[in-house]
């Protein structure tokens, strides 16, 4: 089986290490193949910025997402932009300190993830888009919580694991009782 | 990345397609890198420049591209085994001194991570817009080898296959790779150092009075003695005797050297193409392609046949030397080819060339998004 997520947001926001996390957890402790893209723009901070990541058991041909099964959304231009392109059923998992305006009429499984919030709680705005993966792995089950978090300490700077492990815990937590 | 001291980092990795072709230069003895960092090849300068001194190599940041292949040039005749990384805009720059390396047969490899052109174009975004300049970008009669990645794997495994080619035919070899391919992370498999394939340049077993440094053998390469060694080796540019003098007016002298040049890649080219060839057997539609387009191409393929479409794909590995006699072979027996490229139609060229009669359509994509497997589909299905 093949699963197609994106990740949009802007630069700055952790979205392509993001969809690296969930591609090196899937491909490393989650025993599927995967491969993960990313666009963005000249510049670092604040242009738009994507991440796409393809899960699947058999080998991978295409590296690129056709139509997303779980997007992750964390700005409104993300949202817009993308929104529409998702497979009908899809799961969207969006923070609505980011989102503010939803178009209710789509055929999508929408979950709002305070994770802007719940990361300031925290301390650091910084790892919201870590608190939004945990959110993922608890409603998707598309990897195990054990192979995320493997794969979030190895990808965030060396003194942060803590900080973002609880993030990921964070996160998890609330979507577990999102999804009932 | 922890401090690790090993050539080779035999495991299995998550990597990026830059980070993998530096782990495959090292692990094809590559000791020297000079350079300049442009997006989106930035991350292979990045790698090297931390590993390398790990390992008792060199790594230079040059002043600009021009500088960087002059310097890899250097090396390479100082016997290491060296290479560059760049894009677009310092491919071009290094035009001139590639030319150079070709005449003084300097082995050495280049990468060049295609972006979105001309000139400064779109950095961040994917383009096939190189293919071309890769085989004629410097000027006069050359011949050059240029591999085209289409997985991280193979910028690991091709890497490795540059080092191997340029010391066998004493040639500039190249490794396009577009964005995509370059900035996509999926699994590699380093294996063993003992596993690893791994070819050296010739040595003269004449003594240092006996050697001429542009004298062929047989294959027409000849054996490279590196500067200290105590042979003699007079390098230029200029059309040159087998002792390496200058020879500005001789016609003979002209015709032998550019003629050997071109024939030592031309009459090898069944040993340097490779090709992977996906259900041709009994196919109608031919998708010929390479790097990121292949991927696509791949997709459409096994869904065209799925749905009835009798669809091949003709995997390019190596693009130059272009494999004619495949083409025009499996030509001969399909209705149509398609060839997707992300340029406004480069190597379809070759493509129509070889297939003389035979119905060849250009697939042109360009900017952010790569060919989509449904577009191929309904390609196949106007044919």
């Amino acid at each position: 089986m093949r699963t197609e997520i994106r990740f949009a947001g802007f630069g700055g926001q952790g979205i392509i290490r993001s969809g690296l996390m969930l591609a090196t957890a899937a491909c490393i402790w989650g025993d599927k193949n995967a491969v993960q893209t990313q666009s963005y723009g000249p510049e670092s901070r604040g242009g738009s910025c994507k991440s796409e990541v393809v899960i699947a058991d058999e080998e991978i041909d295409y590296p690129k997402v056709d139509e997303p099964d779980i997007v992750m959304i964390m700005s409104q231009e993300a949202y817009n932009k993308y929104v529409s392109t998702a497979k009908k059923g899809a799961t969207i998992l969006l923070d609505p300190s980011m989102v503010t305006e939803v178009e209710s009429s789509l055929h999508l499984k929408t979950y709002n993830i305070p994770a802007t919030k719940i990361a300031q709680k925290l301390g650091k705005t910084i790892i919201a888009n870590v608190v939004m993966l945990g959110a993922l792995t608890a409603i998707t089950k598309i990897v195990t919580p054990e192979a995320m978090k493997k794969a979030v300490a190895q990808n965030v700077p060396r003194g942060t694991e803590k900080l973002n492990l609880a993030a990921f815990k964070r996160g998890y937590e609330y979507g577990r009782q999102l999804k009932g | 990345m922890a401090k690790n001291n090993k050539a080779v980092l035999t495991g299995t990795h998550f990597l990026s397609g830059d980070l993998a072709c530096a782990e495959g230069a090292l692990a094809a003895g590559c000791r020297f890198f000079g350079g300049y960092p442009i997006t989106p090849a930035t991350e292979i300068a990045e790698r090297m420049a931390r590993r390398l001194p790990q390992i008792g190599g060199i790594y230079i940041q040059m002043e600009d591209e021009i500088a960087s292949i002059a310097a890899v040039i250097g090396a390479s005749y100082a016997g290491k085994k060296a290479m560059t990384a760049t894009s677009g805009p310092g491919f071009s720059l290094m035009q001139e001194n590639i030319g150079l390396a070709v005449m003084t047969e300097a082995p050495l490899v280049i990468v060049d991570i295609m972006r979105g052109g001309p000139s400064t174009g779109q950095p961040t975004m994917p383009g096939q817009q190189d293919v071309m300049q890769a085989k004629w970008g410097s000027h006069g009669d050359y011949e050059i080898i240029a591999l085209a990645p289409s997985s991280v794997q193979e910028m690991f495994d091709l890497t490795i296959e540059c080092f191997n080619l340029a010391e066998t035919f004493r040639v500039p070899v190249m490794l396009l790779a577009d964005e995509i391919i370059g900035h996509m992370w999926e699994r590699v498999e380093i294996p063993p150092s003992n596993e690893i394939t791994i070819i050296n340049r010739k040595k003269p077993v004449v003594p240092p009075r006996e050697y001429h440094p542009f004298q062929p053998d047989d294959d027409l390469v000849p054996p490279m003695a590196c500067f200290g060694e105590g042979y003699r080796f007079h390098a230029t540019g200029l059309t040159h005797d087998e002792k390496g003098a200058p020879k500005t007016v001789s016609i003979p002298e002209q015709t032998k050297l550019v003629k050997r040049l071109c024939g030592k890649i031309r009459t090898n080219t069944d040993t340097i193409i490779q090709v992977k060839e996906v259900t041709l057997e009994d196919a109608d539609v031919v998708v010929v392609a390479y790097g990121i387009a292949s991927r696509a191409a791949l997709s459409a393929v096994r869904k065209a046949r799925t749905q009835g479409i009798k669809a091949g794909l003709l995997r390019l590995i190596t693009i130059w030397p272009f494999p004619e006699k495949l083409v025009a072979q499996i030509a001969e027996q399909a209705k149509a080819i398609i060839v997707p490229e992300m340029n406004c139609g480069q190597l379809v060229r070759e493509v129509e060339r070889a297939a003389k009669t035979t119905p060849v359509s250009l697939l042109s994509k360009l900017g952010e998004e790569p060919h989509r497997p449904s577009e191929i589909v309904e390609a196949m299905r106007r044919m």
